[in-house]
């Protein structure tokens, strides 16, 4: 009877459930259709001066992008090969990758120093020292500005690679040290007890355990830094404008907009492309930072 | 007892070792430090007492002003603005990005497919503000042909009132009396079986609405009244009020049907002949007319990056760039609280809407306000944008501290003194921010 009556009931449970699901379905419609909008709406600048590149300077100049869609035939590559025959930009983006690689490298490593000092070593005043580099976290680089380009022209070094990684080094540093302070403080004292014990110098112990230990919020680290000194504008215009990094080259080509759409549309879109790979490639690491780091 | 074994004095020689091996473990510790302390010291420390000494000197650096320089930025116009809008700024931009971010996560939190949401959402965090302005330069394109969102507006546009199928014309004969804004009104009483003749004039052949063809009257029908709107106009001559050959119907014109009172009655829209009609009509007098929609302008686009509207438009593309980062932040939140807070709130009765007043935005507070913080910190600075989507017409009207800063120091003006005292205003205005930092690094100490 029993066994009867569950063969019997079972298809209503089932369509009791697909109904349910149906309805929740319904129900949260209005949801997706918001996020899509939304999400279309937010993609839609970007895609704009996407498309907008792949047109022709005549073509740019009768219609909106838009008119790719009712006529793809319109897509051509010219802009772009003008582009990369471009030397002036082409050299302006090579000096910006190693400004950025400058600038990454040099902050993580010498805040991975400290860090690593502020998180296991003794001295006196650690505490209020750390302090210190904390309150430097929110100064404005407006602070630095003047004296530093004075300092600049007094060294014999303004308007130069160095200048600008040196300046990008200062900056990025008191995140540096804050962070990797904080991940370093984290690591098991055991290890590193033992590894004193085993007679390891400190510099050992940095090199050999701190810095592969601490790859993850190296990572991070480096992927914030990385864009923050790519997409930098402020200080390129500063102590940069002869040495143009590829912002600097596009900010000079801003002030004409509308003639030359069809030579800063491109090299926006390959300045924006390197930092978005590096999005991309590393997202994860760039949100763990974001959420370690919500307090610049 | 055991304290005695540490109490016990030591062997003459052990302090001295244990003094030297502490002095070599700071020396080690300030080896680790130097290069840091040495950078922030040159790039940060040294520059800030630098430049609040010399915000006291003129531009020179030679003479001392004492508070000159502040009662500048007080009263210099353009310096005034960029306080003014920074304000704004701090007033609109934190507490919209801070509740964007919220709905955001709130809401992706319900679909499967948030990933692409959000990276949707958070791309434009990765790129720079540069390439951010040259993407709003070509959103905001005055010409609704050319800058995306005024093309939207256009449509939105069009639908409500349609563009005229003329822009202006004029009467071809005192017969037809009015303005293009009220309508054109045959003066003529007419009745059943009347034929309408509205002749226009003045109207560029590059306007003659496209399809047209040549100008016919059309025969009186019973019931009704017909008429024919064209362009009276024959080249090299022509009778005014007839229509003539190689004289074109104007398709597309709004015909308007008026009772004794001027109230329409009934409307038309003209063929390619120029031909209306209006069947059916009850006994009486009428009049007609050309409805003033007929002349409805095309729409010529926001002026968006025009001195009006600059500072919205900035924001509205930084508020573009930073959604992202409140979204992802409070996301993390948002999953950090447990379930069965929210089931347990749930089950009581409350609402989706109680729930989330009253239980899911008091757990976010701490999230909230780190997001909050974290814009006002960066509206305050903020630079790259307004100088990127701003074009040089309007960046008077766009200015910001800090792009006042700048342009006072590197922009031409090349005044250091003054420049300096704004930069010391925009370090006061962040101390705050710096001192709750400290506060709370001491506290977890």
């Amino acid at each position: 009877m029993a066994v009867a009556e569950s063969q019997v009931r079972a298809p209503v449970v089932i369509d009791e459930r697909v109904a349910a699901r149906i309805l929740r379905i319904v129900a949260k419609a209005p949801v997706h259709l918001v996020l899509v909008v939304v999400g279309l709406l937010w993609l839609m600048p970007t895609l704009g001066l996407f498309f907008t590149s792949l047109l022709s300077p005549a073509d740019i100049g009768s219609a909106g992008w838009w008119q790719i869609f009712s006529e793809p035939s319109l897509t051509t590559f010219s802009s772009y090969r003008r582009l990369f025959e471009n030397d002036a930009i082409m050299s302006s983006l090579l000096t910006t990758t190693i400004i950025a690689i400058g600038g990454t490298v040099l902050p993580i490593f010498i805040g991975a120093l400290a860090g690593f000092a502020f998180a296991w070593l003794d001295f006196p005043g650690r505490d209020w020292i750390f302090i210190v580099v904390i309150a430097l976290l929110v100064v404005p680089l407006q602070m630095a500005l003047i004296p530093i380009f004075s300092l600049y022209n007094n060294l014999g070094i303004f308007d130069t690679v160095l200048s600008l990684i040196l300046f990008h080094t200062a900056f990025g540093l008191p995140f540096a040290i804050f962070l990797l302070r904080n991940f370093f403080i984290g690591i098991p004292k055991d290890i590193l007890e033992s590894a004193r014990i085993d007679g390891a110098s400190e510099l050992r112990i940095f090199f050999r355990l701190m810095l592969p230990l601490g790859i993850p919020a190296i990572a991070s680290l480096a992927i914030f830094q990385f864009l923050w000194t790519w997409n930098d504008l402020l200080v390129a215009l500063t102590y940069g404008r002869d040495t143009r990094p590829v912002t600097v080259a596009i900010f000079s080509q801003l002030s004409e907009f509308g003639s030359n759409v069809e030579l800063i549309a491109p090299a926006s879109f390959v300045s924006l492309m390197i930092p978005l790979a590096v999005f991309f490639a590393f997202q994860r690491y760039f949100v763990q930072g974001l959420l370690a780091g919500s307090v610049k | 007892m055991s304290g005695s074994i540490t109490a016990e004095p030591p062997t003459a020689g052990a302090p001295r070792a244990a003094r030297r091996a502490r002095l070599r473990d700071y020396g080690v510790a300030a080896g680790f430090l130097a290069p840091a302390l040495i950078v922030l010291g040159v790039w940060i420390v040294y520059p800030t007492i630098r430049t609040i000494i010399r915000s006291f000197f003129d531009r020179t650096g030679e003479t001392f002003v004492g508070i000159d320089n502040y009662e500048a930025l007080f009263t210099t116009d353009l310096l005034v603005t960029a306080i003014k809008n920074n304000a704004i700024w701090v007033g609109v931009v934190p507490a919209l990005v801070t509740a964007i971010g919220l709905i955001f996560a709130v809401l992706t939190e319900r679909v499967r497919w948030s990933v692409a949401f959000k990276t949707a959402v958070f791309m434009p965090m990765a790129i720079s503000l540069l390439a951010a302005g040259v993407i709003w330069r070509i959103m905001y394109l005055q010409d609704p042909d050319q800058g995306a969102i005024n093309a939207l507006l256009a449509s939105a546009k069009n639908v409500v009132s349609p563009t005229g199928a003329l822009s202006a014309a004029n009467p071809s004969t005192p017969a037809l009396s009015g303005s293009p804004e009220r309508g054109l009104v045959l003066q003529r009483a007419l009745e059943r079986g009347s034929v309408a003749r509205l002749g226009l004039t003045a109207i560029p052949p590059a306007e003659v609405p496209e399809g047209a063809v040549q100008a016919v009257e059309p025969k009186p029908i019973e019931n009704g009244i017909t008429g024919v709107v064209w362009r009276d106009f024959k080249p090299g001559g022509g009778t005014p009020g007839r229509v003539e050959s190689q004289e074109l119907g104007l398709p597309g014109v709004n015909v308007e049907l008026r009772d004794e009172s001027g109230k329409s009655v009934a409307t038309a829209t003209t063929d390619a002949r120029g031909v209306f009609a209006f069947e059916e009509v009850e006994e009486g007098r009428y009049r007609t007319a050309i409805g003033a929609t007929t002349f409805e302008r095309p729409f010529g686009g926001v002026s968006w990056l025009g001195a009006d509207l600059i500072t919205p438009s900035v924001i509205m593309a930084y508020i573009w760039v930073w959604a992202g980062f409140a979204m992802v932040v409070i996301a993390a939140g948002l999953a950090a609280i447990p379930r069965d807070v929210l089931e347990a709130a749930r089950t009581d009765g409350g609402t989706e809407w109680q729930v989330f007043r009253r239980v899911t935005v008091p757990l976010l507070g701490p999230v909230l306000s780190v997001v909050f913080i974290t814009m006002l910190i960066n509206v305050l600075k903020v630079f790259d944008i307004v100088i990127s989507v701003a074009p040089g017409s309007t960046q008077a009207e766009a200015n910001v501290i800090a792009l006042a800063m700048w342009r006072t120091s590197f922009g031409g003006v090349n005044d250091f003194g003054l420049g300096s005292a704004i930069a010391v205003f925009l370090f006061i205005l962040v101390l705050p921010v710096l001192l709750l930092n400290v506060r709370r690094f001491k506290r977890e100490v």
